[in-house]
């Protein structure tokens, strides 16, 4: 079967540093591909040449088998691509049900729409609950989203991507900052997500990454040193070195 | 009704006020407070104007009084041509020609300068907006034809149907009707879709773009928009003091629109309109004690946004909302 997402020989420096160094990735329909690497390794700048708010220096990225190196972020996402983000990024002053709204309202044609007030729109506000009720925060929905905790804000990513309804969600440290409940229940909701969707997960902890993921790569120093099962990366001299430290 | 906000009730309130209270004092003899009104409730509708990009968008434009000069000068050029001849294309007296004329310049005037100053954001914008306004500034001051900076007296005000704007009474209703229209399609606008992307992307522009949303195209499309409602507002200020120059494009008088809407309080209906009014009645009020107004002026507004952060709205606000 073709790749949802193939990443050809992609390339990314920022002055001397390379942050991305000749990346090859694929990504198979439905599948959870965990990345994981040092800090500093380049995992977020490889998620954000994928969704497209940076611009790789040589290399291609397929999606389908077409191709979108140069595409816009905001065309990307028009194509099923939705990332979420390490650092919370969410539209503070407006509530939580309006940012998860407008994950919905952005599938739901073009928004040159003037008259109609955007509250009172059935269809849109509804996913829109249904999907914060999937992340147990239902109950927050009228609230400010800047009055939320950190978990809960890490929780609306997950809606926001949610309700975007993107066939490929770039998930970046969706658990940081977490307490173990929250993670735990994250990681359940992820499992059952299986399948449905195809995620690449950026993640530090390893007990949900191993928990989760169908193949995991390991980049240092922007490169991509192993890319196989779990239980293969568990047991790669190299990787232990890298990363995972020997005991 | 049950459901209306502290901050709603007073907006009716202040725009119940200025329904009632100009008209009485012009029947009553004091037709200065009229003169005043009238011209509080058009530069209330450029605030207002402002107030979408500026309060909604997050988009700091500091070049709007061009938008006034064009609607002005959209009333003047026409109205002179058919006094003294030449020109013969657009030379006329007609209300709807200057309306269709100061809307459309400003809409063009908004896409041309927008398309370019949106690619910028933040600081670089602000200055951007006020190269484009003073460019319309040295533009007019340049036009020998209209008399450059000695500006332009419009002899004959626009002929529209319906309404004399040569009558006090009538330029004031037609003004005011204007602002209400404008306050509600500015709140109209805001709430809808295309409100929701607007406020997103003044918010966190990343996320909305994340989203699919190619948020410049919506923000040029609100800076259109409120280009046209400002050019308005200058159409209506052109025909209020039949005398127009260069001047009302100085980017000075953006700065004060810029003022007004801040001082009232952005993103909010009726800010932008107490704002207006409390600048113009403290300008009226201070100058006729001393020459040397500006300064306690300045002082006083100083101490208000200090003091009164997020604008005089701040001070009705009930709790929680």
């Amino acid at each position: 079967m073709k790749p949802l997402l193939e990443v050809k020989g992609l390339m990314k420096s920022f002055g001397g540093v390379r942050a991305t160094d000749n990346v090859h990735l694929d990504l198979a329909k439905g599948e959870i591909h965990a990345i994981i690497g040092p800090n500093g390794a380049g995992k977020t700048t490889l998620i954000s040449q994928l969704s497209g708010g940076l611009q790789p220096d040589a290399g291609t990225v397929l999606l389908n088998g077409a191709d979108i190196t140069n595409m816009p972020a905001y065309k990307r996402a028009k194509l099923g691509i939705t990332r979420s983000f390490q650092i919370t990024s969410l539209v503070m002053g407006m509530s939580v049900l309006d940012n998860v709204a407008l994950a919905v309202q952005a599938n739901d044609g073009h928004s040159y729409k003037f008259l109609k007030p955007a509250r009172s729109i059935c269809h849109i506000r509804d996913k829109a609950m249904e999907n914060l009720a999937k992340v147990g925060l239902r109950k927050r929905a009228d609230d400010l989203a800047s009055a939320l905790s950190h978990g809960e804000h890490r929780q609306m990513e997950i809606a926001i991507a949610l309700a975007s309804e993107a066939e490929l969600m770039l998930l970046d440290e969706p658990m940081a900052g977490l307490g173990p409940k929250e993670s735990a229940l994250l990681v359940d909701f992820l499992k059952e997500l299986k399948g449905q969707r195809t995620i690449l997960l950026i993640e530090h902890d390893m007990d949900a990454v191993f928990a989760l993921a169908d193949r995991i790569s390991v980049l240092v120093y922007g490169r991509i040193i192993a890319t196989s099962l779990p239980d293969e990366i568990r047991n790669n001299d190299d990787v232990r070195h890298a990363y995972l430290g020997e005991e | 009704m049950k459901n209306m906000t502290k901050t709603g009730w007073i907006t009716l309130l202040g725009m119940a006020a200025l329904a009632v209270l100009p008209p009485y004092f012009l029947l009553n003899g004091h037709a200065f407070y009229m003169d005043l009104a009238t011209r509080l409730v058009i530069l209330g509708i450029a605030a207002v104007s402002l107030n979408l990009l500026l309060g909604y968008g997050g988009l700091i434009s500091f070049g709007h009084a061009a938008f006034i000069g064009l609607g002005a000068y959209a009333v003047g050029i026409p109205s002179y041509h058919a006094t003294w001849g030449g020109f013969d294309l657009i030379a006329s007296y007609n209300g709807m020609l200057h309306l269709v004329l100061a809307i459309g310049v400003s809409a063009l005037f908004a896409l041309i300068t927008g398309a370019i100053s949106l690619r910028t954001k933040g600081v670089y914008f602000l200055m951007i907006t006020m190269a484009f306004g003073q460019m319309a500034f040295f533009l007019f001051q340049a036009l020998d034809v209209y008399n450059g900076d000695d500006g332009l007296t419009i002899d004959v005000r626009s002929e529209l149907p319906f309404v004399n704007l040569d009558s006090p009474m009538q330029l004031y209703g037609l003004s005011y009707v204007s602002l209400a229209v404008a306050m509600l399609l500015v709140k109209t606008i805001v709430n809808s879709r295309f409100g929701m992307v607007l406020q997103g992307a003044k918010d966190n522009n990343e996320r909305m773009v994340t989203l699919g949303y190619n948020t410049y195209f919506y923000r040029l499309t609100a800076y259109v928009i409120s280009g046209m409602m400002c050019g308005y507002a200058g159409f209506l200020l052109g025909n209020f003091t039949t005398f127009i120059s260069p001047d009302m494009m100085h980017w000075t008088r953006s700065g004060e629109l810029m003022f007004m809407v801040i001082l009232g309080g952005s993103s909010t209906a009726l800010g932008p309109i107490l704002g207006s009014s409390v600048f113009i009645l403290l300008e009226e009020v201070l100058s006729s004690f001393t020459i040397f107004w500006h300064l306690p002026f300045g002082l006083m507004l100083i101490g208000l946004v200090l003091f009164v952060r997020g604008g005089l709205m701040r001070l009705f606000k009930g709790r929680g909302e």
